[in-house]
């Protein structure tokens, strides 16, 4: 099996080509051709020399691949299907809305982080994705072209799989890469907090909290990475970083009937977060089969909404998108794929 | 970035090994000092080094010893156990002080674990917390109920082995899932903890919900 180059970063692509006796310049042109251009065979890379080409194709492929599966949906998200790590598959969610398009892509095949309210995490962890893999969702949709924003809000946590999610935001932020502004990608978090004080580190990429309660108990019956990274030890170690005025921290909050949907709660979300400058984005839940759990109604989420701001945090409503296909919030699941998993 | 540092109160400390055994097949039980005092359940974070990212683990010994001890598997590729595995006594690792919230709330409750889950819920029983309580623990194979004969003395017919590979007269043959699905009765009033792999943390949970425990009464801890 030959290995992918796509998912490389340029200093990995110059090991690769001073390893293979190629000029270092090569590294470069690789990545132009990789990320620029977007090319889907090493015989596509006309500026390197044929027997570059045919060393290059001797061990290594682009490693890019289509989706295999699409489903559009009434408001016109798509959920696409990628295969990922041989016999296995994630999905990723492009949401249009006026003129942005945002890409919601997935860091690891299934979750370990078990939440009660997400699909996702029915289905238990399968695997990590490459950096490879992780930007190929954005490169090898429909819409590659015109992609304006980028979450990592898929399937997965993103900094249970750090390493690969970093790799794939130096791709996607690299001038040698796809040069976004790393203020047009937000990476979501549980709040694994060594992942998240070296993604604060080492990235400028947005930076979103699943939040969901202020309660210590109650996240922990909800979210079960309670008990080893404790919300409040979560917001305490993000106020260690002085984050400037470009760079963002949202709080997500998928609104629960009757269980954290309560002035109560509006209260304790003031007290922990005091002082923090930050938004938070509350979400309509998505239910999920089996699931105890209800949504709040619509006069609950907006009067939470106002309560929020009233104490000073800019709160907004998130939009549900692509309810109707199962690629809403919570809703990604390759679980029917997974096959003979044991515990 | 700027980083405004500050000492954390759980910076690690840097701890000598006192024992390393191979209690199973490429399962090991380390103990070192303990330097404070922690509640059943609670869990440390482990490194080899002081700038290495730690792994979480459930701390196994009982309260009142003087030593920690913690229970593991070793990952193949894994940054920590396989080094971890190799420590002998004078080694010195790094570790956190105990923290965390899954720990006894009091009354009768359900312990369900599979593989090196059993864990948080030994630490439970060494510090005298059983009555009440009715552990379910899953395993592949006989030689991973670890600490059996210790608990099947203390705890009678309220400890269940379940293995899923290999059979005896002692265990029910199957998973833990399979054990529950046989159940009749799930006493809703109790607390159901749960700790072991994702997948088995997930499919008991809705396993228990389904059957009419409360959510509320479940607690969960998954390797992470």
């Amino acid at each position: 099996m030959k290995e992918p180059l796509f998912g490389k970063t340029l200093p990995e692509l110059k090991e690769i080509v001073a390893g293979n006796g190629l000029p270092a310049y090569t590294a470069s042109q690789v990545a132009d051709w990789l990320y620029k251009k977007n090319v889907s065979s090493i015989a596509e890379m006309t500026n390197l020399s044929l027997k570059a080409r045919e060393h290059l194709s001797s061990k290594y492929e682009t490693g890019t691949t289509g989706p295999v599966k699409v489903q559009v949906s009434t408001d016109g998200t798509k959920k696409y299907l990628f295969p990922a790590g041989g016999s296995q598959f994630v999905e990723t969610a492009m949401i249009p809305e006026n003129d942005r398009i945002t890409v919601c892509v997935s860091s690891q095949v299934g979750c370990k982080m078990g939440c009660l309210f997400c699909m996702t995490g029915k289905q238990g962890f399968q695997g990590q994705l490459t950096a490879g893999e992780i930007v190929n969702q954005v490169r090898s949709i429909e819409e590659a072209g015109s992609v304006t924003n980028i979450v990592y809000m898929g399937m997965g946590e993103p900094f249970d799989n750090l390493d690969e999610v970093l790799k794939s935001l130096e791709i996607l932020t690299s001038e040698w890469g796809y040069a976004m502004s790393p203020r047009r990608i937000t990476v979501s978090t549980i709040g694994i907090i060594p992942g998240m004080s070296t993604f604060l580190e080492k990235s400028e990429a947005h930076l979103a909290v699943s939040l969901h309660t202020p309660f210590d108990d109650e996240r922990r019956k909800l979210m079960p990475v309670q008990v080893a990274y404790p919300i409040s030890e979560v917001i305490q170690e993000i106020r260690k970083w002085d984050l400037g005025k470009q760079r963002r921290v949202s709080f997500e909050y998928i609104m629960f009937k009757g269980l954290n949907d309560t002035n109560r709660h509006v209260t304790e979300i003031a007290r922990l977060l005091n002082g923090l400058s930050c938004r938070i984005n509350l979400i309509r839940f998505h239910p999920i089969p089996g699931t105890p759990l209800q949504g709040s109604d619509d006069e609950t989420l907006f009067d939470f909404k106002d309560k929020l701001n009233a104490k000073g945090i800019l709160t907004t409503i998130r939009a549900s998108r692509g309810q109707d296909i199962y690629a809403a919030c919570g809703l990604l699941s390759t679980r029917e794929m997974v096959k003979n998993v044991r515990y | 970035m700027n980083r405004n540092i500050r000492p954390s109160e759980n910076s690690p400390v840097r701890v000598k090994i006192t024992s390393n055994q191979e209690i199973s097949p490429g399962v090991h039980l380390i103990s070192y000092r303990r330097n404070a005092d922690f509640i059943p359940g609670q869990v440390v974070r482990i490194s080899m080094n002081e700038e290495d990212p730690p792994r979480i683990y459930s701390v196994c010994s009982g309260n009142h010893e003087p030593e920690i001890r913690i229970l593991f598997n070793i990952k193949d590729g894994g940054l920590l156990t396989p080094r971890l595995s190799g420590v002998v006594p004078g080694d010195t690792i790094w570790d956190s002080r105990p923290y965390g919230g899954f720990t006894d709330q009091g009354g009768p409750a359900w312990w369900i674990a599979t593989g090196t889950g059993i864990a948080p819920f030994f630490s439970m029983f060494s510090s005298g917390i059983s009555d009440g309580k009715r552990l379910i623990h899953g395993v592949r194979h006989l030689n991973q109920f670890y600490f059996e004969d210790e608990l099947e003395w203390a705890m009678g017919k309220n400890y269940i082995r379940c293995c899923s590979a290999e059979h005896s007269c002692d265990t029910f043959p199957g998973r833990v899932t399979d054990f529950l699905l046989q159940e009749s009765e799930f006493p809703p009033g109790i607390k159901y903890y749960l700790c072991g792999k994702a997948l088995m943390v997930v499919e008991v949970r809705d396993l228990l919900i389904a059957k009419g425990v409360p959510f509320e009464n479940i607690l969960a801890e998954i390797y992470f």
